[in-house]
């Protein structure tokens, strides 16, 4: 076929062109420009409330990685992922192995319970739990006392060996229904026959699943996989107002650190916008790195 | 259709019995701390505090009047309905017609547009909201809420953008083409023949609009820093929390006039948010 020369097919697409306009536009002002210029503010000596800044180059970075609170809250962010992931992927999969069952009447209902957390703020969560927790007469110590489990009220968020799994363990309740119904999509891909012959040749228990069912879901495991480890990385509204990194900087994570060194005036020092695009950015790359790794592991699994 | 492995036998009752019972708990412990804060934001503060038991004395329906005026929710309420509702729009109709273009159109450069799109899908919000944050200083309406509405609109796209390529792409080129041969144009095609067509998709996109509209916390925090105003509710609730921090139950009522809304929409539209969830990972 002859091929119409460019500006022709420009021309042909107008239409095209003016229907993309509009999310391009959003989509330029929101999620493109801000990614260009973190980079540049990252290289300002910036309070962003000022007209007033200065290039000072690399030395946002260079103070960056010397600083401790920042390795710390770099590591405590895996440290997070991959606590939490983990517990989500796992349970996530044997709750979706159970509700997809027909003859279980409830599974519906116990579907809609499960996921119940996921569709309630996250701000709220997190406050709400902060009353849960509460060493003074909260209902988490007051079980644990009735029951005898403990003697003496637990500070779950205000002792720094607690307050990192305490809050790990409300994301996981918080978002274990997004990963439910992940593997339930996931489960509905095993086709009808395959099961049914399996277990017409007598494949039972583990062997049916870990030879039948995990291979055709594995594709699935690696997307569900590389979803949920890029969502652990961004906690912040949950532990900001659960926590908010404290105590002691405990649970400081690495958004909590950009938000404290932006915004947070806390010793009454000017609020450093420059030096958070830094760290910003630093942490922006880490996380792509992650991600693109993640995503070759992906295209090899899918080719084998 | 759905597909069932269904391992527990119906003849196998008691395996059945013990299974539902186990999940029976489960369930109620996973609730709890949800009914906990519906319960208490009918009680007194004494009663709180008092135990574990999740039936109020009496309804102490003053705590909702304190949240409502007193602590501002009721405004905050408003603020979060309008941004809700307007970004919905916008969310709608612009990754709408972008879904449609790519879906059923090939033209030079989509393959850039598709790629750069892709590219931001794992972009941290805590990346971007600094250079937001001056951008909307910058355009001077980071002190009403169209700037907040607009920022809440615009983040990354691609999974609507997806969902509506994926459906747009199976319309079958016919109808289109009748639609042709009557003479309209491409943008009453896609009014008048393609958009009714989308229905479910419109209605995923905008739950999942509504549920991250609704429940966002950095953007809206930091938008609001300096701006009580233009507060929604979750940071309203952030606030009461710093602000009255001695008034449970005031809270316990400001938290559940924030998340009652989308309990309700999910329990009667839950098969569109569980479209919306599953289409992140089907794509």
């Amino acid at each position: 076929m002859h091929k119409k020369p460019l500006s022709k097919q420009i021309y042909d697409a107008r239409w095209c062109y003016l229907f993309v306009l509009p999310c391009s536009i959003l989509t330029g002002m929101f999620v493109i420009y801000p990614i260009g210029m973190s980079w540049y503010f990252s290289l300002l000596d910036w309070s962003g409330f000022t007209k007033e800044a200065k290039f000072i180059g690399l030395q946002n970075y260079y103070e960056a990685v010397n600083d401790e609170f920042f390795w710390d809250a770099f590591i405590r962010s895996f440290i997070f992922m991959f606590g939490t992931v983990p517990v989500k992927i796992v349970l996530g999969f044997i709750i979706a192995v159970f509700l997809n069952n027909q003859v279980l009447k409830l599974a519906p209902f116990f579907r809609t319970v499960i996921f119940m957390p996921v569709v309630t703020a996250i701000a709220i969560i997190g406050i709400v739990m902060t009353f849960v927790f509460s060493p003074f007469n909260g209902p988490a110590n007051k079980f644990l006392m009735s029951t005898n489990l403990t003697s003496a009220p637990i500070d779950f968020l205000g002792n720094p060996d607690t307050v990192l799994p305490t809050v790990m363990g409300v994301y996981v309740w918080k978002w274990l229904g997004i990963t439910m119904m992940y593997w339930l999509a996931a489960l509905q891909t095993v086709p009808q026959d395959v099961y049914d012959a399996a277990k017409i040749d007598g494949a039972e228990g583990y062997r049916l699943w870990v030879h039948i069912i995990l291979p055709i879901v594995l594709p699935f495991a690696i997307v569900i996989i590389l979803v949920e480890a890029v969502g652990a990385l961004n906690v912040f509204p949950l532990i900001e107002t659960m926590t908010a990194g404290g105590p002691f900087f405990s649970s400081e994570v690495m958004e909590i650190y950009i938000f404290r060194t932006a915004f947070v005036t806390d010793s009454g020092t000017m609020p450093r916008l420059g030096y958070a695009c830094a760290a910003g950015v630093f942490w922006g790359v880490a996380v792509l790195f992650i991600t693109v790794l993640q995503g070759l592991w992906m295209r090899r699994t899918r080719r084998i | 259709m759905s597909r069932y492995l269904n391992f527990i036998a119906e003849k196998n009752q008691v395996k059945y019995l013990i299974i539902t019972i186990a999940f029976i708990i489960f369930s109620f412990f996973w609730i709890y701390p949800l009914l906990w804060v519906l319960s208490a934001s009918f009680k007194t503060d004494f009663e709180i505090w008092g135990g574990l038991g999740l039936i109020p004395d009496r309804l102490v329906w003053e705590n909702f009047e304190r949240a409502w005026f007193g602590a501002n929710m009721g405004r905050y309420f408003f603020n979060t309905l309008i941004i809700t509702v307007v970004s919905v729009i916008i969310v709608v109709v612009t990754t709408g017609m972008f879904g449609y273009v790519i879906g059923r159109y090939s033209f030079p450069g989509k393959k850039i547009l598709i790629g750069i799109l892709i590219s931001t899908i794992f972009i941290p919000q805590g990346y971007t909201i600094i250079p937001v944050f001056d951008l909307l200083n910058n355009l001077n309406i980071s002190k009403n809420l169209i700037g907040l509405t607009l920022a809440t609109a615009g983040h990354t796209p691609v999974i609507y953008i997806l969902l509506f390529a994926g459906y747009f792409s199976r319309v079958p080129v016919e109808l289109e083409e009748a639609a042709k041969m009557d003479g309209a144009g491409f943008v009453r095609t896609f009014i008048s023949i393609m958009l009714p067509l989308t229905k479910p998709v419109v209605a995923t996109v905008s739950i999942l609009q509504v549920l991250h509209a609704w429940n966002d916390f950095l953007l809206p925090v930091v938008i609001t820093l300096g701006n009580p105003d233009i507060r929604t509710l979750s940071v309203g609730v952030y606030a009461f929390k710093g602000e009255y921090f001695v008034d449970w139950s005031g809270m316990a009522a400001a938290s559940v006039i924030t998340i009652l809304p989308i309990i309700v929409l999910f329990l009667f539209m839950q098969k569109y948010f569980v479209e919306g969830v599953q289409g992140a990972v089907k794509g």
